[in-house]
């Protein structure tokens, strides 16, 4: 069965500045807190979680005019996963972050939507400081 | 030197599964002899049907609202406040040992303390607790009993039933006899098993203080929670042939379907497998499927559970007797939540506010220096009221936001303080599948609203009279004779009832 998880945050900080963190596929675990090394080969990206789990992930889409962030985790655990991350302008001191992991079995979607629900927390902290 | 008090809880246990609540099939003569030397609280309910928020309010003092921990899944605030934290500050000793579940369980990313501990080999502190050790339902997971039988039994890991599937769903397979979801025969030795493991730690931890120290020790035996797999050696205890069906179960189907159809639509959708609406029931199962043998056989591993828990008491209270200490210690004892145990033909738990589940077994054998006399008390009172109970046995004032009050030592003393109800919340949020109840049990009713949401519009409810119709059969919500006793209730209800935390807490894993 499929999940669905979106979370969002708005950041007082320009877009192109949340954006040149978000958009650099190397420096995940820098701001998504349980992600604790993050290596990037071509579109090949491997994380490792706190607990040690290295998790490979295909990178689908990272496309700076749309500030659209796109890939799936390819561990054996998921039938299929998609992870989008969006930076939105509201104004140009403000941005909008949307988060989403779609994925099957929907327990996961769970699982690491809260994971990138306490990103996107970091992730505001990081940028207003 | 003051009281000292041990918090036993176990998990998702009735009211009715103890011999000093009218249980006949489990023995239960060390906790039933708590009962007859302290106060036996007749009415006690939970302020959430599900473990992380009620627990939360165990360790908080607080309404669900107020904590945030709306749902399983919803971690409570690392600052959150805690009784374990007053009493520390106070000079006590403090340990949890056993289950905890402030946080989820379901942690790849490792981002919650509380999983922390086993992984890196310490035990705590954390939220009060100088000692933090950590156990649940089987020997998965990232908490010390898990570890210690790894490293210890590494044979017996994989006897257990697995309580997930995997798609991390709550499993739905059968086992035992009959085939009942979550029955299994485990054929790991009864010593290490997870219920004599925690009496294990807890006298062991007990017996590392000095003689003069007060302490608080919460044990928390994660049984008996499904999946019933006690050990194999136990199961004789109790021939589930011979075992009588629940009174709640109605045997026959059509009687059964009508009284499903009396209450929230919700009901009947779950039961026939078309809705499962939360996370705490196996998502590939339909009630509707379970036959008589399997509520039996679920009603003895059930009752084997509850017996070796009995005789853990037992052990941990000898050790406390050889310490010397019997004369100063309060002993509070109590669980999460209920189970539904056949109810209408359900089982587990869910939004579902019916004795089953909300009617708790509370038991406080005040210290005998204290000189409070053996009483039964049928006032409604609430697991909000433990955490202030426990400041005044220190002799500590109830801090500001706790929203409780000392439990009362009889029904003159809950009359005279004002226990007249308790409120219990359930809202969930499962992939656009949203549920919102508010309960007030007062005056012998129990009154329940539906706020709008998935299957509801919001003009749903129950009204039980919980006098002539203790199996809650008949709702009558829609009685226009009790059209101002509803209303009367409702009012008092939201006259009570905190408002939800704002903003709302997320969600971060299932359970």
């Amino acid at each position: 069965m499929y999940g669905s998880i979106r979370h969002h945050i708005r950041i007082r900080r320009s877009a192109d500045d949340v954006w040149a963190l978000v958009g650099d596929p190397a420096r995940l675990h820098t701001w998504f807190p349980g992600i604790v090394d993050c290596t990037v080969d071509g579109t090949t990206r491997v994380i490792t979680t706190g607990v040690g789990l290295p998790m490979p992930e295909r990178i689908v889409m990272n496309d700076g005019s749309q500030r659209r962030f796109q890939y799936e985790i390819t561990a054996p655990m998921f039938r299929t996963h998609r992870g989008t991350i969006d930076v939105i302008e509201l104004d140009p001191d403000e941005c909008l972050v949307v988060y989403s992991t779609d994925c099957e079995p929907r327990a996961m979607a769970l699982v690491i939507g809260g994971g990138t629900a306490g990103a996107l927390d970091e992730l505001k902290r990081q940028m207003e400081a | 030197m003051g009281r000292k008090i041990l918090f036993i809880t176990t998990d998702q246990q009735r009211y009715d599964t103890l011999g000093c609540n009218g249980g006949t099939i489990a023995r239960t003569p060390v906790v039933d002899a708590l009962a007859a030397e302290g106060v036996r609280y007749d009415r006690a309910h939970p302020q959430s049907v599900v473990c992380m928020p009620s627990r939360s309010t165990m360790l908080t003092g607080q309404h669900v609202s107020t904590h945030g921990v709306w749902m399983n899944g919803v971690p409570l605030p690392e600052d959150a406040p805690s009784v374990a934290e007053v009493l520390h500050d106070a000079g006590y000793r403090t340990a949890i040992i056993g289950k905890p579940h402030f946080e989820p369980f379901l942690d790849p990313f490792a981002r919650f303390a509380e999983n922390g501990f086993a992984r890196n080999g310490t035990f705590g502190p954390h939220r009060g607790f100088e000692h933090f050790e950590s156990a649940t339902h089987g020997a998965a997971g990232p908490l010390h009993y898990a570890r210690w039988l790894a490293s210890t039994h590494p044979e017996a890991v994989g006897m257990f039933y697995p309580v997930l599937d995997g798609l991390l769903e709550v499993n739905a397979m059968g086992g035992g006899d009959t085939g009942a979801p979550q029955a299994w025969r485990n054929e790991i030795p009864r010593e290490w098993y997870h219920t004599d493991w925690v009496a294990d730690r807890t006298i062991a931890w007990l017996d590392s203080l000095p003689a003069g120290d007060d302490w608080f020790c919460w044990m928390s035996f994660p049984d008996p929670h499904h999946p019933w797999d006690p050990p194999a050696s136990e199961i004789g205890r109790i021939d589930w042939h011979d075992v009588p069906l629940p009174a709640g179960y109605i045997d026959d189907a059509t009687e059964r379907e009508r009284v499903l159809d009396g209450k929230p639509r919700h009901y009947r959708a779950w039961y026939e497998g078309t809705l499962v609406s939360n996370y705490e029931a196996p998502l590939a199962w339909a009630p509707k499927t379970m036959t008589a043998d399997q509520v039996r056989e679920i009603t003895a591993l059930n009752a084997v559970e509850v017996e070796l828990i009995d005789e853990a008491i037992g052990r941990v209270l000898a050790a406390i007797r050889a310490r010397g200490w019997d004369d100063d210690v309060d002993i509070v004892f109590t669980t999460d939540h209920g189970e539904l145990g056949g109810d209408f033909g359900l089982m587990f738990k869910g939004p579902y506010h019916v004795d089953g589940l909300m009617r708790l077994p509370l038991i406080w054998r005040p210290a005998p220096s204290s000189g409070i006399a053996p009483a039964a008390v049928g006032r409604p009172v609430g697991h909000l009221d433990l955490a202030p109970t426990f400041c005044a046995i220190a002799g500590l004032p109830v801090p500001e936001w706790m929203e409780g009050t000392p439990l009362p030592v009889d029904d003159a003393d809950a009359d005279a303080r004002g226990f007249e109800r308790v409120l219990t919340e359930w809202d969930s949020d499962l992939f656009g599948v949203d549920v919102h109840l508010r309960t007030i049990t007062r005056d012998g009713w129990v009154c329940t609203t539906y706020l709008p949401g998935h299957s509801h519009d919001g003009t749903e409810g129950e009204l039980y009279d919980l006098a002539n119709d203790p199996l809650q059969r008949e709702n009558r919500w829609d009685d226009p004779s009790l059209t101002a006793l509803r209303s009367d209730l409702l009012a008092d209800l939201w006259d009570h009832q905190p408002p939800m935390r704002s903003p709302l807490p997320k969600v971060h894993a299932p359970v």
